[in-house]
C-alpha cells in the first residue's frame, strides 16, 4: 500500500490504460483472451509484455487509471 | 456531404469534410478487378481479355496515381474520434470481405469449367491471386479493429489468400519488432526482394506460430486445436480449397498454387516497400527506440490509397495501429516512396533500379544523414556497402 502521508492510506492503483491506444488491463478482470485471470496483478505481467491491441507500447509505457 | 466538426485544445473549432467519402467505394471494385477479364471472355470468346486485370493493376493504377496525383484531404485530430465512429467506412471494409469471396470462386468455377489457352490461364490465375493479395490488405485493416465481429472477419478474409496467419504476425509481431534487424517483414538495404520473400514468408509464419503457443500455454490450452487463432482461418482454407481441388479435379492444383504464391508475394511487396532500409536505434539500456514517423515510407497518392484503404499512409498506421482507415493522417516530410504501391512494386521487382533510386533516398533521408549506422543493412551486403558509401 502507498501512504501519502501518516495516517491516510492510498490504494494501489488495480487499472492501468495504453497511453497510444486506450486499451485497459483491469486485474479484477485480467484478460482472458490473452490468458492472464482475473485477479492478476499488472506487475505479474511478463517484463515483455505489450499492448495486446495495438503492440506499439510496452509495459512501462501503461499508465495508472487508478 | 457528411461534415464533421470538433473544438480544438485551444479552444478553436475544426471543421473536416471528407472529399474522398463516396470514393472509398473503389475500395470494394478492388476484389473485382480480376472478374472483367472472366466477362470479357465470356462476352466475347476473346482470350486476351484475360490479360485485362493485370494491366488495370500495372499499368492503369500507376497512369493513374500519376494523374490524379497526391492527397489533400487530411482530417485534423480533432475530429478522428468522429471520425471512428461513423459507421460507413466500417460497413465498406466489413463489405469487401463477400466480394474477396465472390471473385475468388467465381475464378475458380470459371477455370475449372473453361478450356483455356495456357498463357489465359496463367494470367488470370496470377490476377485474382494478386486481387486476394489484397485481401490481406482487407484482413489488415479489420485485423486492428477492436470489435469481435471485425477480428473474425479478418480472419475469414485471410482464409482466401491461406494466409490465416497474418494478423497475429502482423499486429503482434511486425508493429512490435518493425524497422529491426529482428523483424523478418522489414527489409533492410541491400537485400533484393526476392530474398526478402525468402526471409520474409518463412520467418513471418514461424512468429506468428510462436506468438500463438505462447498465448495458448497461458491459457493452458493445447497448440494444436481450434483455439489457435492461426488455425481457425486454415480450416476454412483448407475447406475450401479441398473443396474446389474435389470439385474441378487437377487443374486445381496448378490454379490454387500460382493463386496463393501470388497472394504471398503481393504482400511480401507491401512488406519489401514500407520499411526498406529504415532501422530504429538503441537506446543506453539496449531497447529499440519507439518506432517514429520516420521508420516508414508513405505514398500519399489519391488513387492507389483510394483502393488500399489509405494503407499508404504507413507512417501514422504505425504510430496509431488501431487507427481507422478514414482517419489515417499525411504528414510532410516523411519518408516517401514518390509513387503508390503499384508503381512501387514495378521498382522494386528490378532490384537494380530499386537500389539506385530508393538507396539514394533512404541515405538522404535527414535522421540518417548518409549514415549507414542509422541504416537496417543486409549484413552480407555492409562491407559492399561500405566501400560505396562510406562509414557515414
Amino acid at each position: 500500500m502507498l501512504r501519502s502521508k501518516p495516517g491516510t492510506v492510498m490504494a494501489e492503483p488495480t487499472v492501468f490504460r495504453c497511453p497510444g491506444c486506450g486499451y485497459v488491463y483491469d486485474e479484477a478482470k485480467g484478460d482472458d483472451h490473452e490468458g492472464y485471470p482475473p485477479g492478476m496483478r499488472f506487475a505479474q505481467l511478463p517484463n515483455d509484455f505489450v499492448c495486446p491491441d495495438c503492440a506499439v507500447r510496452y509495459k512501462e509505457d501503461f499508465e495508472a487509471v487508478s | 456531404m457528411q461534415t464533421y466538426t470538433a473544438q480544438r485544445a485551444d479552444g478553436g473549432t475544426d471543421v473536416y469534410t471528407d472529399g474522398k467519402r463516396w470514393w472509398w467505394f473503389l475500395s470494394l471494385l478492388n476484389p473485382l478487378l480480376p472478374l472483367v477479364g472472366v466477362l470479357g471472355y465470356l462476352a466475347t470468346d476473346a482470350a486476351a481479355w484475360l490479360t485485362v486485370p493485370l494491366l488495370l493493376m500495372f499499368v492503369v493504377a500507376p497512369l493513374l496515381d500519376w494523374l490524379i496525383g497526391e492527397d489533400e484531404n487530411n482530417p485534423p485530430e480533432s475530429v478522428v474520434p468522429e471520425l471512428e465512429d461513423d459507421g460507413y467506412y466500417r460497413l465498406l471494409t466489413c463489405a469487401t470481405v463477400p466480394l474477396h469471396y465472390i471473385a475468388f470462386l467465381t475464378v475458380a468455377v470459371f477455370v475449372g469449367t473453361h478450356s483455356l489457352p495456357w498463357w489465359g490461364f496463367v494470367a488470370i490465375t496470377i490476377a485474382i491471386g494478386i486481387a486476394d493479395g489484397f485481401a490481406i490488405n482487407t484482413g489488415h485493416e479489420l485485423g486492428h479493429k477492436r470489435t469481435e465481429l471485425e477480428k473474425w472477419l479478418a480472419k475469414i478474409v485471410l482464409a482466401v489468400p491461406a494466409y490465416g496467419h497474418f494478423w497475429i504476425e502482423h499486429n503482434r509481431g511486425h508493429h512490435r519488432d518493425v524497422a529491426t534487424p529482428e523483424d523478418p517483414a522489414s527489409a533492410r538495404m541491400g537485400e533484393t526482394i526476392y530474398c526478402f520473400a525468402l526471409r520474409e514468408i518463412p520467418g513471418a509464419a514461424r512468429r506468428a506460430w510462436q506468438i500463438e503457443r505462447e498465448r495458448l500455454a497461458r491459457k493452458g490450452q493445447p497448440v494444436i486445436s481450434l483455439h489457435n487463432e492461426v488455425l481457425q482461418s486454415y480450416v476454412i482454407t483448407l475447406v475450401m480449397q479441398i473443396g474446389l481441388i474435389v470439385a474441378f479435379g487437377w487443374i486445381m492444383l496448378p490454379f490454387l498454387a500460382i493463386h496463393n504464391v501470388f497472394a504471398w508475394w503481393v504482400l511480401t511487396s507491401a512488406n519489401y516497400i514500407e520499411h526498406y532500409g529504415l532501422l530504429r536505434l538503441k537506446d543506453d539500456s539496449g531497447r529499440y527506440e519507439r518506432c517514429q514517423p520516420h521508420h516508414s515510407w508513405n505514398a500519399n497518392h489519391i488513387y492507389s490509397n483510394l483502393l488500399l484503404f489509405h494503407l499508404q499512409r504507413h507512417s501514422d498506421h504505425h504510430a496509431n495501429p488501431t487507427r481507422r482507415y478514414q482517419s489515417l493522417r499525411h504528414f510532410p516530410d516523411l519518408p516517401s516512396l514518390g509513387s503508390g504501391y503499384y508503381g512501387t512494386y514495378l521498382l522494386a521487382y528490378v532490384p537494380a533500379l530499386w537500389f539506385r533510386v530508393m538507396d539514394a533516398k533512404l541515405l538522404a533521408l535527414p535522421h540518417v544523414a548518409g549514415d549507414l549506422n542509422r541504416v537496417n543493412v543486409a549484413p552480407e551486403k555492409r562491407a559492399a556497402l561500405e566501400a560505396r558509401y562510406g562509414h557515414g
